[in-house]
């Protein structure tokens, strides 16, 4: 009994750190629907502040004072940082498609990475103890930590303040009237720009309080923005998207789980949180108290998209031309390129998958990593322990992340935006904590090695010609879909949803089918790369693999399928020459920015509108 | 008090407003008629700068206001009350109002919510319901009241009686010769001539964004063919 009852208030002492960083995130989203992904970076931001802090302050202002000044003062400077990214950053990208914020908040991530690196290093701080609560209490003869005590007790306040200035005050007013129509807030003289930088520094201060707040627990490391956008996801997805009080229930909900799972089933931990998550989602799509977005209500804004076309002569002759040199490179190039192209082609193959669902399908998937990592480990159990031939292992990769998909996308399909964006990442966790932690059929972190193709295929020159002969039959047979009648049909359900149900589409069956088919795709990218390297590691499915290829078809150019081809070479070249440098993330997470700002429509969009305008290209005529 | 000078908007490619020019003096009341797509929500967007027109002067009070920021020119004392009413369906109707909430102005009407709930009782008798409970014309008379809590000095109805029962547009009539009489000046979109008639001392006729006539009712009735080829009777 004291030891259930002393695992329990240990989990609601958790639940405090993560609720702040929740609820942070929870309001920015709330008024101006971004999905902040660097809220994790300014909850890491909070504890190397605080450490900093707490070694400075208590010298001068007396232990007491000095700890929680310190704790004080760290949320005003991460709010301050907060607001410097809104106004930098977010501003000048309010109107585009939510892919792009997204994008930048990524952009976001890696730069605060690296400055972090390079202000505090890269060893991990220990944090301070908190004066006058170093010992424990005895409750039911267990030792509680004061600390934890202290922690219980204050987040229900946190949470009353937290209601009353949303529901009481003319700020929390304001917030919610600009959650439903920030135009007309502004036509009626409220200036809205400084709301959002407002609400936007608060969420960022927020995750900076629970930031310090954790330090007695623990302290400030580099993995701590990564580590917490799991669960954080999880709890708003569970709560709400926007529900302050849903964050906090989910808070306590998984905060608590995660404790009895740590001494119960120590090998579960973090697939339980998604485990929990999934049953939610099934009776209730937008988590315990969210409210169901009225479509069209944030829907895409921005230009009308111009209709893909099939190629014209000029692009199969270019199209034709690249295959012909590529076929060729064998003859001429040294072992180190051919390495570096087969990577290229296979996250290339990846990238088209993705564009496939997100171009064409209008499905902001973030977890997409889940399927090419999910056909690697497919194709890799395979040989390991049933002894699988390569080309059956081979086949099986593409299958295996096709149910994958399957499975995914019924939970995910029925939600759009960003609420499909987190879930897809929720997922993709979820299969990547199977991997990490399932060590007896996985093994975990030591990865499955001796995955190496059939002697006929051995080598590195046959091993390319048979990437480059999948990967361009993958990636030409995805354009043929788009321009298939079932393509046809999910670009209809992308620009309008309602319209396509008019004319007799089955919107969510298309979109589902599609899901599936970019998820086998993926899978086939997956197969192709696991007998590559000879070997797969959980970190195929990690966040920033999904992102990596997000990254790429947002540079490439969301509305081309062959941007996505031009992104991954772009990125594969950029990152063999970036990650010579130390702070080759601040390089990429500004690069990543300015194309966000400057060049929308990535590279491929942009060269097209260059040519345009000299006149190379003609107009709208353009081709993919 | 408002001057517009040759003001040209643009939806896209789609031209909306072509040259068009008119004046609205203080105190006065002036009906903007029009069919439907005639462009008189683009006039009025175009004046409150939600639609920033691609050339032309808007000037209020002596000031121009072409691109300057919407909120900015809801400050300086033009109240706008969208056609689609475009109220906040999750807050209630006193928190609505708390939204339009602007400091007093010199030498514009002051409104408290009190005054405000004499002249729309049934603001009053909903005060603490959520914004969704409201019927069509109780959201209109909210909007109005919104955006008169704002104190301005120039009113900007966008067709408020579309879409509402007969005996509300009646009572919406009465309210809005009260705020003129608070010395308000109203510019008023309409398709229904006869309620234009009863609230405005003047009409300005626009079709296909080119303004076709201006001038008083009178001078309208004198010439029925431009009513009836510019107006849906």
């Amino acid at each position: 009994m004291g030891f259930f009852f002393a695992q329990l208030l240990t989990g609601l002492s958790n639940a405090a750190g993560l609720f702040l960083v929740a609820s942070g995130l929870s309001l920015i989203f709330g008024v101006t629907r971004i999905v902040n992904f660097a809220h994790g970076s300014f909850y890491m931001l909070g504890a190397y502040f605080g450490v900093t802090l707490m070694g400075i302050l208590p010298d001068y202002l007396g232990s007491h004072v000095g700890f929680w000044g310190s704790i004080v003062l760290t949320g005003v400077i991460v709010g301050l940082v907060g607001a410097l990214v809104e106004i930098v950053v977010l501003r000048p990208i309010y109107r585009a498609p939510e892919l792009f914020q997204l994008v930048a908040t990524f952009g976001v991530i890696l730069m605060i990475q690296d400055l972090a690196l390079m202000s505090w290093g890269a060893e991990d701080i220990m944090g301070a103890r908190a004066p006058g609560l170093r010992g424990v209490f005895r409750i039911f003869g267990e030792p509680i930590p004061k600390y934890d005590i202290v922690l219980i007790c204050i987040t229900p306040f946190i949470l009353i303040a937290l209601w009353w200035l949303i529901a009481k005050t003319r700020l929390g007013i304001l917030v919610r009237a600009a959650t439903q129509d920030r135009e007309m807030v502004g036509a009626l003289g409220v200036n809205q720009r400084w709301l959002f930088t407002g609400v936007f520094a608060l969420g960022s201060a927020l995750a900076g309080w629970g930031g310090a707040l954790q330090l007695p627990k623990g302290g400030a490391d580099l993995l701590m923005d990564m580590n917490i956008i799991g669960p954080l996801f999880v709890v708003v997805v569970i709560g709400g998207m926007g529900s302050l009080p849903g964050a906090f229930i989910a808070s306590v909900i998984i905060s608590v789980l995660n404790v009895f799972g740590v001494t119960y089933m120590p090998q579960s931990t973090l697939v339980l949180m998604f485990v929990v998550m999934a049953i939610v989602l099934i009776f209730r799509p937008y988590g315990l108290l969210g409210k169901e977005e009225v479509a069209g209500e944030h829907g895409q804004v921005g230009a009308p998209e111009a209709p893909i076309r099939p190629f014209g002569r000029t692009g199969r002759l270019a199209v034709t031309g690249l295959l012909a040199v590529l076929a060729l490179l064998p003859l001429v190039s040294d072992p180190f390129l051919l390495v570096l192209m087969t990577d290229i082609i296979i996250f290339a193959l990846f990238a088209a998958s993705l564009h496939f669902i997100l171009g064409a399908g209008g499905l902001t998937s973030f977890g997409h990593a889940a399927f090419y990592g999910g056909g690697a480990y497919v194709a890799a159990l395979l040989v390991t322990y049933a002894k699988a031939p390569m080309e059956i292992a081979f086949i099986a990769a593409p299958i295996g992340a096709g149910m994958l998909a399957l499975v995914v996308g019924w939970f995910c399909i029925r939600l759009s935006g960003v609420y499909l964006a987190m879930l897809t990442l929720a997922f993709s966790q979820l299969v990547w904590s199977l991997a990490f932690q399932w060590r007896s059929v996985t093994r975990g972190d030591d990865g499955l090695i001796n995955i190496w193709p059939s002697d006929w295929l051995s080598g590195q020159v046959p091993y390319y010609y048979f990437t480059l002969v999948i990967g361009a039959a993958g990636i030409l047979f995805l354009r043929h879909v788009i321009h298939a009648p079932f393509g046809y049909a999910l670009r209809a359900a992308r620009d309008s949803a309602r319209q396509a149900e008019a004319t007799g589409i089955n919107v969510k069956r298309v979109q589902y089918l599609a899901f599936a088919l970019a998820g086998a795709l993926a899978g086939l990218a997956g197969g192709l790369f696991v007998f590559a390297k000879g070997s797969v590691f959980p970190t195929e499915l990690e966040i920033g693999k999904s992102f990596d290829a997000l990254i790429v078809v947002f540079l490439g150019g969301i509305k081309t399928l062959s941007g996505g081809v031009v992104g991954a070479a772009f990125m594969a070249t950029v990152e063999d020459w970036l990650t010579r440098m130390e702070y080759w993330r601040l390089m990429l997470g500004m690069l990543i920015i300015a194309v966000v700002i400057l060049a929308p429509e990535g590279i491929v969009g942009s060269a097209r509108r260059l040519g345009e305008r000299l006149g190379l290209i003609k107009r709208a005529e353009a081709e993919e | 008090m408002l001057e517009l000078e040759r003001v040209n908007s643009f939806y896209g490619k789609a031209h909306i407003l072509q040259d068009l020019s008119f004046s609205v003096g203080r105190g006065e009341v002036v009906a903007l008629l029009g069919r439907n797509g005639a462009g008189k929500s683009t006039t009025m967007k175009s004046i409150i700068q939600l639609v920033r027109p691609k050339s032309g002067k808007v000037r209020f009070q002596g000031t121009e206001v072409t691109g300057q920021a919407a909120y900015r020119v809801a400050r300086a004392g033009i109240g706008y009350v969208p056609e689609d009413r475009r109220i906040f369906t999750a807050l209630t109707v006193l928190e609505n109002l708390e939204v339009g909430r602007q400091p007093a102005r010199e030498g514009a009407p002051h409104w408290s919510v009190e005054q405000l709930f004499e002249i729309f009782p049934n603001l009053h008798e909903r005060r603490n319901q959520l914004g969704k409970a409201m019927s069509g014309g109780e959201q209109q008379m909210l909007t109005i009241a919104r955006t008169l809590m704002g104190n301005p000095s120039l009113l900007l109805l966008d067709e408020p009686s579309e879409g509402i029962a007969p005996v509300i547009v009646e009572e919406m009539a009465r309210a809005i010769l009260r705020l003129k009489a608070q010395g308000l000046t109203v510019m008023i979109s309409e398709q229904n001539l006869h309620f234009a008639r009863v609230v405005a001392d003047r009409a300005i006729i626009i079709e296909s964004g080119e303004k076709k006539f201006d001038g008083t009712f009178a001078e309208l009735e004198a010439h029925p063919e431009i009513r009836d080829a510019y107006l849906a009777v």
